[in-house]
């Protein structure tokens, strides 16, 4: 009996490793060509306007508040759960912080800190029904998509709750402040907006190099030099491209902001932590991760407290963004939301599936609704619309997972 | 009409690296009982399948004729249409429906999108009357027992007229009485002219009702013996017929010193997950010492892996009995427990609950002892992929990198994989569950090393396995359970095949 060598590290030819990477990526890059795609459809059928930089600024804004949801909902999904409750409690949050305020006349920060502890608190009640008494998420959630909904109605008696103070509305509305330059109080270079923007794509060219020496002093295979430079001239571009809609309109959003720190804080989770390991252990071999000694239980729990607290912010980022709570609030984002984890490549099976994938679906999302906005297409089509693509995302991600097996 | 109304002649079906049936003849005249007997893994199940139309015709060779027409099954309903029906271990009746539904399940009594549920009823009470079944046939089927279960479904035999009935371990899950009707209904279907196949590990059943018996071994026939004329067989004939195989493969044998006592376990026993009142595991009590391997052997379904899974906090119910390591009692609750004890459980099921397929080979390995190089739940990748990578070299693991997904990897390299995962976790004592089962030679021979090289650094090593060969060559002691009893216990110097399958078969060392 001989033994081949245990480790192959011998250099494969750039356009076989990019085959492979095509191959073995195509999930990923087929939620991209989607976003392009949709993109250069609906700037077509729109004249152009779809592409104009206030009209992209825009459509950050209103992916800021799925996303937030996407964020935790990759977890929920992952873990091989579900979530259907999130609209409704993104309403009854976002309703009692708009109580608190304009009834009660609490100030904004304690508003947040209330309602954020509010969705917590929503998250170990649904998580404690899921974890500990083994109710399936689907009814759990569904029955959460009623209660929370009628506690929405209930706290505001039907009625709008406006307007918010300055402070508030800012978290859905503000923009960050111009350092010096003071061209335009609305439009115009932001140079603030463009000093974050160069910190962040030198962050990760210098970050991306580091990982590929680390990798290449534990003799990993890296990408060959060429691909290396295209693949990070390529995500820089596409940085500075969604930068740049911020850098040249008003600047950065608040609500941006948060999802960019969320964003970073759940991609280090997922990567780095044992909860985030655990996760995916859970959602992919539940047995498995059993007998490795994860306590299921308690990171299932944590899962929904998360998901919870992520709705309660998305539900403040949205009432602030309309100055106003109404009973409607949040009604089918949670549809938005599953939607957008799946067209970004999460597997309805659990176990697989990634943050910065969610937020790409979020952006598919949110364009399909601007874009269709735009074109005056009436909300019953939408809807539609809406469901196919939900449709045709999971088809997609069934079938190209079945022909890999 | 021939003699026999079942020649299967010349079968040989492959898996991927095995020959899992190998030329395998096999005739079953009108009439008769006919025993099929072998080890664990001798080609029962998968001449069975054949049979049945599981493997269809084109993925196998050789031929099956059924009363002397040369049959090509494709499905299992190719095999059903010519009147075989087999009835599998683990029961295929919905237990949600009555017992009428299950009867007629496929083929219901009526006219097209409508059934007759009188003429069902009436229909069900006489199959049901065959079979010494005296139950309403609205009985929901979860109400009744496994041996009532096992009943309904050779009623259900019956009813689509199989002329060839195929039991496989029919009375595995049955207590004394219910095996004693159960082979008394065999008797009367017999005389009504139907054939059956009896697959069983209880050779005094064999003895008892079979016409013919024929012993494979290794995926070859032994040989078929009539039971009513001159060559007819008795138990320990069977016995040494099942395992007379020549030692022919080579285990790294090392002499062992067992030291002190490491793990203690006293009257353990664990309630039946489907009968309360029953116990899988029946007051079981032994121990390891330091620095041994004790091999557990015993038939499928006696209970070794639900003994091992519960001692390690991951099966059924505890009614009675204490675990203790090195001295000190333990509460077992969860896995979690366990490991941080110091056991280490390596599953039977690599695929169902070792690996976590779509991951790849760092993060299972890590899996189970994250917490050995994380801080505030933070991990340390850089470490994580230092230990990964020593693990994958001593153990050698054939991968192109560590980032494979496990999937992506032969068997012999999986169970590596897994065997890598539970050796990170320290633990003072390793359980492996079937380690070599479904890998190569020579991947067998590494981790039989691997677990000499573990012996000598003071780790137990408690090996469940269903090749005799195994369990004699490795072992230092061996402990022979039976229907969740332990029925004795061998040195391995005195240990042989023959002694070990009479013991696993319920039988007296003598």
């Amino acid at each position: 009996m001989t033994h081949e060598m245990t480790h192959d590290k011998t250099g494969q030819s750039s356009l076989h490793m990019l085959q492979d990477q095509l191959q073995n990526n195509m999930r990923q890059y087929a939620m991209f060509i989607a976003l392009i795609s949709i993109g250069v459809i609906f700037t077509v059928l729109t004249n152009g306007v779809f592409m104009s930089p206030r009209n992209l600024s825009n459509l950050l804004l209103q992916t800021s508040f799925i996303a937030i949801l996407a964020v935790g909902m990759v977890l929920v999904i992952v873990g091989g759960h579900i979530d259907l409750s999130v609209g409704s409690i993104v309403g009854f949050t976002g309703g009692f912080a708009a109580v608190l305020q304009v009834n009660y006349g609490f100030n904004t920060v304690t508003v947040v800190i209330l309602t954020l502890v509010l969705g917590a608190v929503i998250g170990v009640w649904q998580g404690f029904w899921i974890a500990y008494r083994a109710v399936p998420a689907f009814i759990v959630t569904l029955a959460g998509m009623l209660i929370f909904r009628g506690a929405l109605i209930a706290l505001t008696g039907g009625q709008t709750i406006a307007p918010l103070a300055p402070g508030f509305r800012a978290i859905g509305q503000g923009y960050i402040p111009r350092l010096f330059v003071n061209v335009d109080a609305i439009a115009g270079f932001h140079d603030l907006s463009f000093l974050i923007a160069v910190v962040a794509i030198a962050a990760y060219v210098v970050l991306e190099i580091r990982v590929r020496a680390r990798r290449k002093s534990f003799g990993f295979t890296n990408l060959p030099i060429p691909l290396f430079i295209a693949k990070i001239v390529i995500v820089a571009a596409m940085m500075w491209f969604v930068f740049s809609i911020m850098v040249n309109y008003r600047g950065i959003p608040y609500s941006i902001m948060i999802l960019m720190a969320l964003v970073l804080l759940f991609v280090y989770i997922t990567n780095n932590t044992t909860f985030g390991r655990h996760v995916y252990a859970i959602g992919g071999n539940r047995e498995a991760a059993l007998l490795s000694g994860i306590n299921i239980k308690l990171k299932t729990f944590y899962i929904f407290v998360i998901m919870g607290g992520l709705s309660a912010l998305s539900g403040l980022v949205f009432t602030a963004r309309l100055n106003a709570a109404t009973a409607g609030a949040g009604n089918l984002f949670e549809l938005d939301t599953i939607a957008a984890v799946f067209i970004g490549g999460t597997s309805m099976r659990g176990g697989e599936g990634t943050i910065v994938g969610a937020i790409v679906g979020a952006l598919v999302m949110a364009s399909l609704n601007n874009g269709m906005g735009l074109m005056n297409v009436s909300s019953e089509y939408q809807l539609i619309v809406k469901g196919l693509i939900l449709v045709l995302a999971v088809w997609f991600d069934t079938s190209s997972r079945s022909s890999n097996a | 009409m021939s003699e026999h109304i079942l020649e299967m002649s010349n079968i040989v079906k492959e898996f991927p690296g095995v020959r899992a049936l190998d030329d395998v003849s096999f005739q079953v005249k009108t009439g008769e009982i006919h025993a099929l007997v072998g080890e664990n893994g001798a080609g029962k199940s998968t001449l069975i399948k054949v049979l049945s139309g599981v493997h269809p015709n084109g993925s196998y060779s050789g031929r099956i004729l059924v009363d002397g027409a040369e049959q090509q099954f494709q499905q299992i309903r190719d095999s059903e249409d010519v009147g075989i029906a087999v009835i599998y271990q683990e029961l295929a009746l919905v237990p949600q429906m009555s017992v009428v539904e299950n009867l007629f399940l496929g083929v219901e009594r009526g006219k097209p999108y409508a059934i007759d549920w009188d003429t069902a009823n009436s229909e069900a009470k006489k199959y049901l009357h065959e079979v010494n079944l005296d139950i309403s046939p609205k009985a929901l089927v979860r109400n009744l027992g496994i041996g009532k279960q096992q009943l309904v479904e050779i009623a259900k035999a019956i009813a689509k007229k199989a002329r060839i009935l195929v039991l496989d371990e029919p009375t595995a899950a049955l207590n004394e009485q219910d095996s004693a009707n159960l082979l008394d209904i065999l008797r009367k279907i017999r005389a009504g002219g139907v054939s059956c196949i009896y697959i069983s590990h209880k050779l005094n059943e064999v003895i008892e009702i079979a016409d013919s018996v024929t012993v494979l071994r290794d995926g070859k026939t032994v040989s078929t013996h009539d039971m009513h004329g001159p060559d007819r067989l008795d138990e320990p004939r069977i016995v040494s017929l099942m395992v007379g195989r020549e030692l022919t493969e080579r285990f790294p044998r090392v002499e062992h010193t067992p030291g002190e006592v490491v793990l203690q376990v006293r009257n353990w026993s664990v309630q039946h997950p489907d009968d309360s009142n029953k116990m899988i595991i029946d007051n079981v009590s032994f121990d390891v010492r330091q620095g041994e391997i004790l091999g557990v052997a015993g038939l499928m379904g006696a209970g070794r892996t639900e003994l091992m899974m519960s001692l390690f906090g991951a099966y059924g119910k505890r009614v009675g009995g204490t675990l203790a390591l090195r001295g000190k009692e333990l509460d077992i609750r969860n896995p979690g427990d366990a490991i941080r004890a110091g056991l280490a459980y390596v599953t039977e099921d690599r695929k169902g609950k070792g690996l976590v397929l779509g991951m790849d080979i760092r993060h299972n390995t890590t899996l189970a002892a994250l917490r050995a190089f994380s801080k505030f739940a933070i991990i340390d990748l850089f470490e994580e992929i230092r230990i990964t990578e020593e693990y994958v070299q001593a153990l050698r693991v054939k991968t192109p990198s560590i980032e494979q997904k496990v999937k992506n990897l032969s068997g012999g390299n999986q169970q590596k994989v897994v065997l890598g995962k539970w050796m990170l976790t320290q633990p003072g004592v390793l359980i492996l569950d079937e380690p070599t089962r479904g890998i190569d030679v020579g991947a067998k021979f590494e981790i039989y090393k691997v677990m000499n090289e573990l012996v000598a650094k003071g780790v137990c090593i408690v090996m469940i396995s269903s090749e005799l060969p195994e369990v004699l060559g490795m072992s230092d002691r061996v402990l022979v359970i039976h229907q969740g009893k332990i029925n004795g216990e061998l040195h391995w110097s005195e240990a042989t095949q023959e002694k070990t399958m009479t013991l696993a078969t319920g039988g007296v060392e003598k």
